[in-house]
């Protein structure tokens, strides 16, 4: 009966879940005994199959995965990115004006960002997270229900067995099951425009530089990985994406090279453009006795800066911090007080950086004349002040707010 | 004379059922929670002398936790390795404690008793903690004499309390029972509260040493307690055992 028995139940084992575990029984090694619950089998995850997704891994990510153990099996395939450009240039227009540029190389904390494939960052985690031994990973598996009472949570698992548990997470993202079952209400925002990603392969070096270029249907970003390789995310209205991914190979390719230029030379895609809806989800709150909403589930929000993961790992550090500092005093991974620090700590960062993110959207999506202007003058003149520039280097980075230990690099 | 006031007990025990309710009655000791527990615990690591870091820091050590209330302080002592022997007069009370620590899966030791009654059957602990029951008994001298007779020597007792000041009386009473609502009124009667050197003068009394003293202040910008120097409203206070 005590092998049913938990003191965290994870729901999702993707990347905040995995690092969630992670950082549990890396800070506080036979303290919490973690379970966690993934749809995927384990040797889908395992064999790490290129899917066509890419992450952008911010400075303070990579120094958690670091303390996790996870950042050196993925370091050869992580791409530093060295430079950041930022243009609204018209299509048409040879020649593009970049309106601001972020050497990234030159800043104390070395690059701002890192590139890798989803598959890869994902085996690396569960790699990680098999070896130890408070983790328990429980897949292909779902959560079919679950009841909160004052002592205890049950979770009943879809295969119809009952596990016991102090405290779960609901880190299964943006459409969360658990944070329905829990009963938290969202506020939601739904866009008409649809996000395309894809892999691109290339004929020139990209030197590390990133592109945002922001286009009237929405941003488009390249961004560069290992072997001569950029993957894209490009923001196209709805009606207008799906009948680019209708179009045959030579006819996306041509598209995207209208959008890329020629700086690259010849460009190939690399497995096939896939899409997803942008939409913004956010819990009105993150926490209820006994569980607590992390990564998408909390805030499923589009980022204009693909800085999604990078939010769920704060959530995970942050929520790490607060269950590991409460263990040192005897307290229940559950209890309510404990976790109101970790919402008070992420929800009013998370709402934020959501408004930020629509409000960015609205400004360069939008073709009109005086904005283009405004956003020329306003853009310049941060490339004129180097300290305002290098507040947006350190947001970028995620180096910004009340850093939770794992994202300074040190277990909870 | 009685060491427990009935009028106190029953008023705890019509309560019973709202212990382990975070946003209930009970919710400032929830929230005072953290604080008073990184007092045990220090002043445990500090005067028993145990490695600082392991999980199970109180691991091998006799606790005993006096008007246990529901367990909010006897839980996580358990889980922090202790022994724990959790009394309380109110047999309500002990009833949702041990419903509580059974569904958590923790075996403590629950009764229904009183410290005299446990102190008859010669019984001794390591450590003895008394948090926010200093301030409801009706002879404070007599329950710290019967606190230090179930101290083995050399052991450790940490209690918490309200200051008598006239901060206590605006910010404990006042504020907190007929402002904020956080107390139910009648939680408090000012004039039982008890100052540090008062307790001090009576902890020799009983044949204890005082220690060391901490106040406790409410950070409203966090939303939590913090241990601190001031003492002029919520305070710890620990006394040990001479071993001769």
């Amino acid at each position: 009966m005590d092998s049913q028995r938990y003191d965290v139940i994870v729901g999702g084992g993707s990347f905040v879940g995995l690092a969630l575990a992670l950082g549990l029984a890396k800070s506080a090694p036979g303290t919490f005994r973690i379970a966690v619950v993934e749809r995927m089998p384990v040797s889908e995850a395992r064999a790490g199959g290129f899917d066509g997704r890419s992450v952008a891994l911010t400075a303070a990510a990579k120094h958690m995965l670091e303390a996790l153990g996870v950042w050196q099996a993925i370091a050869a395939d992580a791409q530093a990115v060295t430079a950041i450009d930022i243009t609204d240039s018209k299509l048409e227009i040879p020649i593009r004006s970049v309106l601001l540029n972020f050497d990234t190389a030159t800043e104390e904390d070395g690059a701002t960002a890192f590139i890798v494939e989803n598959a890869i960052l994902r085996r690396a985690l569960y790699a990680a997270a098999e070896t130890v031994a408070d983790i328990t990973i429980l897949a292909p598996e779902t959560i079919a229900a679950i009841d909160i009472a004052e002592a205890s949570a049950t979770v009943t698992l879809a295969s119809g067995r009952k596990l016991i548990a102090n405290f779960i997470v609901a880190a299964d993202g943006q459409r969360s099951a658990l944070r329905k079952m829990a009963g938290f209400k969202i506020v939601e925002w739904k866009s008409d425009q649809l996000a395309i990603v894809g892999t691109i392969a290339h004929e020139k070096p990209h030197d590390g530089r990133a592109v945002q270029h922001f286009l009237p249907s929405g941003p488009f970003a390249i961004l560069p990985m290992v072997d001569n390789r950029c993957s894209l995310v490009w923001t196209e209205r709805a009606d207008v994406a799906r009948r680019i991914l209708a179009l045959d190979e030579a006819g996306a390719l041509a598209e995207i090279e209208k959008r890329m230029g020629g700086r690259l030379g010849r460009l190939s895609i690399v497995g096939k453009l896939s899409s997803f809806p942008l939409s913004m989800t956010l819990s009105r709150g993150f926490v209820k006795p006994r569980i607590a909403l992390a990564g998408d589930a909390a805030h499923g929000l589009h980022w204009i800066a693909g800085q999604g993961l990078n939010h769920g790992l704060k959530d995970a550090a942050a929520l790490t911090e607060v269950l590991v500092d409460g263990a040192r005093l005897g307290l229940d991974p559950g209890d309510l007080t404990v976790l109101e620090r970790y919402e008070r700590w992420r929800r009013f960062d998370s709402a934020s950086a959501a408004m930020t993110a629509a409000a960015l959207n609205r400004l360069f999506a939008n073709d009109s004349g005086p904005l283009r202007m405004v956003r020329q003058l306003g853009l310049g003149m941060v490339d004129r002040m180097p300290r305002l520039k290098g507040f947006f280097m350190r947001e970028a980075a995620g180096l910004t707010g009340e850093l939770p230990k794992l994202l300074k690099g040190e277990l909870a | 004379m009685n060491i427990v006031d009935n009028d106190e007990v029953e008023r705890f025990a019509a309560m019973a059922g709202d212990w382990w309710n975070p946003t209930g009655k009970f919710r400032p000791l929830h929230q005072l929670g953290p604080a008073r527990l990184a007092f045990i615990r220090d002043e445990v690591v500090a005067h028993l002398r145990r490695e600082p870091r392991p999980a199970k820091i109180l691991a091998d050590l006799r606790v005993l936790d006096v008007g246990c209330g529901g367990g909010l302080v006897a839980e996580p002592l358990a889980r922090l390795g202790a022994a724990v022997t959790g009394i309380d007069p109110a047999a309500e009370n002990i009833a949702v404690a041990r419903a509580h620590a059974e569904a958590q899966g923790l075996a403590i030791d629950y009764r229904a008793a009183t410290t005299q009654d446990l102190a008859a059957g010669g019984e001794r602990f390591d450590c003895v903690v008394a948090m926010e029951v200093v301030e409801h008994v009706p002879d404070v001298p007599e329950f710290l004499r019967s606190c230090a007779a179930l101290m083995r020597p050399g052991g450790l007792l940490l209690v918490s309390t309200l200051n008598r000041t006239a901060k206590s009386y605006a910010l404990g009473i006042v504020a907190a029972e007929y402002l904020l609502g956080w107390l139910p009124r009648g939680t408090h009667q000012w004039q039982r509260f008890v100052t540090p050197e008062e307790l001090r003068g009576m902890f020799r009394d009983a044949g204890l040493e005082p220690i060391r003293e901490r106040g406790m202040s409410y950070d409203p910008l966090r939303a939590r307690w913090d241990l601190t120097d001031d003492c002029d409203v919520n305070y710890l206070s620990s006394a040990g055992r001479p071993v001769a």
